[in-house]
């Protein structure tokens, strides 16, 4: 068991590595940051004198350790733009990002479950096959679109819920903010929240309508009917917690996607998250806020990858006979 | 009766003016891009000063059609040649509480040409500043200058007391490690005070009630947005959870217009969009031309000129959001401009040009073009790119990213272009500068018009650019800047397409100033 989360450990540190590599590569292609930072009129040796403070002039292996060096004590450095510590301006989006994905994810369990329960129970009904085309439109409508679908149709046109933002947050504690607990927070919250959930649920519900229809073909299911269980408990406790297994493990991964690729959507709706400040990063070759932000994502995944793992080896008796 | 009616009448009047100012009004905006940090002399760029303008005030400010009026200084007069003397407005209250008075003014001026300051170009570092008295000032300048306060309506008064004492007084540099004070607060004279400011979220404004100047606006609260999407600012317009969006897209100007409770504020702006070509290497970078450089004849040029169909770019792309220009400066900044005509889009005489300077089947050439600056940039670049098709020239088109153009084309790169689209807005609005950054002579460093990316040089053009600099007289100085603007035009040294305009998206509850700087100063505004 240690020697395995030992091993895992390794391998996390090396993804680490090799992301901070691949990406500190991609930065020479996106263009130079001090033409984005000064104003027209600067002095060509004044930018020059700007690009060596800034280190930009070092060779690529020297800025490559001292991003390493800084980022292993969580030092991130200063934002081009901003001229603010990066880590201070993560700590002041994240609050915002976790609770739009935390909602999208909600809304894709909450509508996205019984969907599939449905359509998998009434396999031949015409509501089933409403469901089915619907999530084809949510699988296959990028998500910018979608978004600006809801905004035209929600904001413009019925003027019911609002096309940007966050609306009022409360502050709670010295760097948590929230919008759950005001009206405007939460009106806020739901166009961009279904945009962000709009794929899970469509995945959610087709995994769960496939399960199910699996299910209900097992022995077990046609032995209860046998023993004459109403259709309620037949469908609820025996098939449906059966579903579950893989729902559960497949949401637990999109969430970690949920959180890294709501880039588009805070972009759509102006929603102030990291994925909004990493968009107008690359477009400045804010080079502290990219990298800052890859990493983060970088380590979610591996985070929740090596979660997995050590789950696995929790559930799975095999594993642990092997060694 | 009649007159108890009226006295009625005119106290329920008066009580309604009376409630008037009670009911807050707020202002809520947007604009594509975010207010970085709120250091007056930390970054040179439009919505950074124009926004900052609301709440820091110069010697000098412009009103809506741009004129110079005075602001912290009432008066100025050129005592010597060498020496300006500016007068003080006195009982003027920075927003802590703290007089304004000459000081301030002798340490704005210092910490603006100090390291880490974009604005340097605003004082010459040979300038002196001597205070007079508590109230006035004195500028010995190096040399004469008529346009020493041009530029002054952006240079913005610093309190020295306030910013000594929270350790700002250094300029919070582009590559700074630690966050300034002054980057993250604000204390100005100016009409309104900056309330909070969450970086790349939100902004808020409140009216100063201590204000010099009597206030035209009513606005007692202003709420900043950034919304980078098009389709959202545009929407959160549509909507009417926002007052004022800019820029609005083109194409979205009709769709603002046909909604009963907006529209779309139009107007010409300072930028003039222009192709440049490289006139300096012997050989382009970028062309099947091998041994000799085709820009480097004036015809070849001027067939370059006469192929591209401006009045069919403004209507076509910009949707007549532009007005097509023959100089490299905006006809509102030059008094001179209307005598000046461009040369007729022509393709036979461009064909017959090209056929006289030995280019009858035409050549390629490579064009670099930014994507998401300007207005419709890659579009124009690529229809330029289609019109030289006709007369023979293949255009192999590089529209990017401005990071990446920049990159690539500015004197950090060696000036990497062969054929390229720029726009270009006078910061100073005047000519000079113009001339200086854009058609003086540079070295290979870019030492001299250091964005003259094509290296146009004609010495008699930098003879009158020097003479320019020091001419006091109007007159003399705008026939010498006529006769520096004839010879570009002839020689093509440029080629300049339009004037690009200005589109916001407004309430038709809100009155607004446009000004063709597109600042957006809340003095202006009224909401009823």
């Amino acid at each position: 068991m240690l020697g395995f989360t030992i091993r895992r450990l390794l391998q996390a540190m090396i993804v680490m590595l090799v992301v901070a590599l691949l990406s500190f590569t991609l930065f020479r292609f996106v263009g130079d940051p001090v033409n984005q930072m000064v104003g027209v009129d600067t002095s060509i040796a004044d930018r020059e004198a700007l690009r060596e403070r800034l280190g930009l002039n070092d060779p690529m292996p020297v800025q490559f350790w001292r991003f390493i060096s800084n980022a292993v004590q969580l030092d991130f450095g200063t934002s081009y733009q901003f001229k603010q510590p990066v880590s201070d301006l993560f700590a002041r989006r994240i609050p915002a990002t976790l609770e739009l994905s935390f909602m999208s994810a909600i809304f894709a369990l909450a509508v996205g479950v019984p969907m599939g329960i449905y359509a998998g129970l009434n396999r031949e009904s015409a509501i089933s096959k409403l469901f089915l085309s619907l999530s084809l439109i949510g699988i296959s409508l990028p998500t910018f679109f979608i978004g600006i679908l809801l905004i035209f149709l929600f904001s413009v046109t019925l003027q019911w819920l609002p096309s940007f933002g966050r609306g009022d947050v409360v502050q709670i504690g010295s760097w948590w903010t929230t919008g759950l607990l005001t009206v405007s927070g939460l009106k806020a919250l739901v166009l961009p929240s279904i945009t962000l959930g709009l794929y899970q649920m469509t995945l959610i519900m087709r995994l769960i309508r496939a399960e199910m229809l699996e299910v209900i073909r097992t022995d077990y299911i046609k032995f209860a009917r046998a023993r004459g269980l109403p259709d309620r408990i037949v469908h609820f406790r025996h098939a449906l917690k059966n579903t579950l297994v893989p729902v559960v493990t497949i949401t637990g991964l999109q969430l970690g996607s949920i959180i890294a690729f709501a880039t588009i959507t805070e972009t759509v709706f102006q929603w102030p998250g990291m994925g909004l400040m990493f968009l107008q990063a690359v477009q400045e070759v804010d080079i502290p806020i990219m990298a800052a932000y890859l990493m983060l994502t970088a380590f979610l995944f591996v985070a929740i990858n090596f979660c997995v793992d050590i789950l696995y080896f929790f559930i799975d008796p095999r594993l642990r006979v092997g060694r | 009766m009649k007159k108890t009616c009226l006295a009625l009448a005119s106290a329920v009047m008066l009580g309604a003016f009376a409630t008037t100012p009670s009911s807050a009004e707020t202002l809520k905006f947007a604009f594509q891009g975010t207010l970085n940090q709120v250091d007056p002399y930390s970054l040179n760029e439009t919505f950074t000063l124009s926004s900052l303008g609301n709440v820091y005030e110069g010697l000098t400010r412009r009103n809506g059609e741009l004129e110079i009026e005075p602001a912290l200084a009432e008066s100025w007069e050129v005592v010597e040649p060498n020496r300006w003397r500016f007068h003080l407005r006195k009982g003027v209250k920075f927003h802590n509480g703290n007089d304004f008075t000459a000081e301030d003014v002798v340490f704005s001026a210092n910490r603006v040409r100090s390291e880490g300051s974009d604005l340097k170009t605003r004082i010459d570092p040979k300038t002196t500043v001597e205070v007079v008295d508590d109230y006035t000032v004195d500028f010995v300048l190096p040399g004469p200058n008529p346009i020493l306060h041009y530029e002054w309506d952006t240079w913005y008064i610093m309190d020295k007391d306030w910013t000594e004492e929270h350790d700002a007084v250094s300029v919070t540099s582009a590559s700074d490690t630690t966050p300034n004070y002054a980057a993250l607060h604000a204390n100005g004279t100016g009409p309104f005070k900056l309330e909070s400011h969450e970086v790349g979220v939100k902004t808020t404004y409140t009216k100063n009630d201590d204000w010099w100047d009597t206030a035209t606006h009513n606005l007692d609260t202003v709420e900043f947005t950034p919304i980078g999407s098009d389709a959202t600012r545009v929407a959160a317009l549509l909507s009417g959870e926002l007052d004022l969006v800019y820029p609005i897209p083109v194409q979205d100007i009709k769709r603002v217009e046909s909604n009963p409770d907006t529209s779309a504020l139009t107007g010409p702006e300072l930028r003039t969009i222009f192709l440049g070509m490289d006139q300096m290497r012997p050989e382009l970078l970028y062309s099947d031309v091998k041994g000799k450089n085709p820009f480097q004849d004036v015809r070849v040029r001027k067939a370059v000129y006469q192929a591209i169909d401006i009045e069919g770019i403004v209507k076509k792309i910009m949707r007549n959001l532009a007005e097509p220009s023959a100089l490299m400066i905006s006809p509102f900044l030059y008094s001179r401009s209307d005598e000046f005509k461009r040369h007729p889009y022509d393709p036979d005489a461009s064909k017959a040009l090209l056929k006289e300077a030995g280019y009858e089947d035409g050549f390629s050439v490579g064009m670099d073009c930014p994507n998401d600056r300007y207005v419709n940039d890659e579009a124009i670049c690529q229809a330029v790119a289609s019109m030289l098709a006709r007369v023979g020239i293949k255009v192999d088109l590089n529209a990017q990213p401005k990071a990446k153009y920049f990159a690539k084309v500015l004197a950090s790169n060696g000036y990497d272009t062969s054929f390229y689209l720029l726009g270009w807005t006078p910061s100073s609005f005047d000519s000079w500068n113009v001339l200086a950054n854009m058609l003086a002579c540079r070295d290979e460093k870019g030492n001299g018009g250091a964005f003259n990316l094509g290296g146009y040089c004609n010495e008699k053009v930098d003879a009158l650019m020097a003479e320019v600099l020091v001419e006091n007289d109007p007159e003399k100085r705008d026939a010498l800047i006529a006769e520096a603007f004839t010879i570009v035009h002839e020689e093509v040294g440029s080629i300049p397409l339009h004037q690009q305009g200005l589109a916001w998206g407004v309430s038709n509850k809100v009155d607004v100033v446009q000004r063709a700087d597109n600042q957006f100063l809340f003095r202006f505004v009224t909401k009823n």
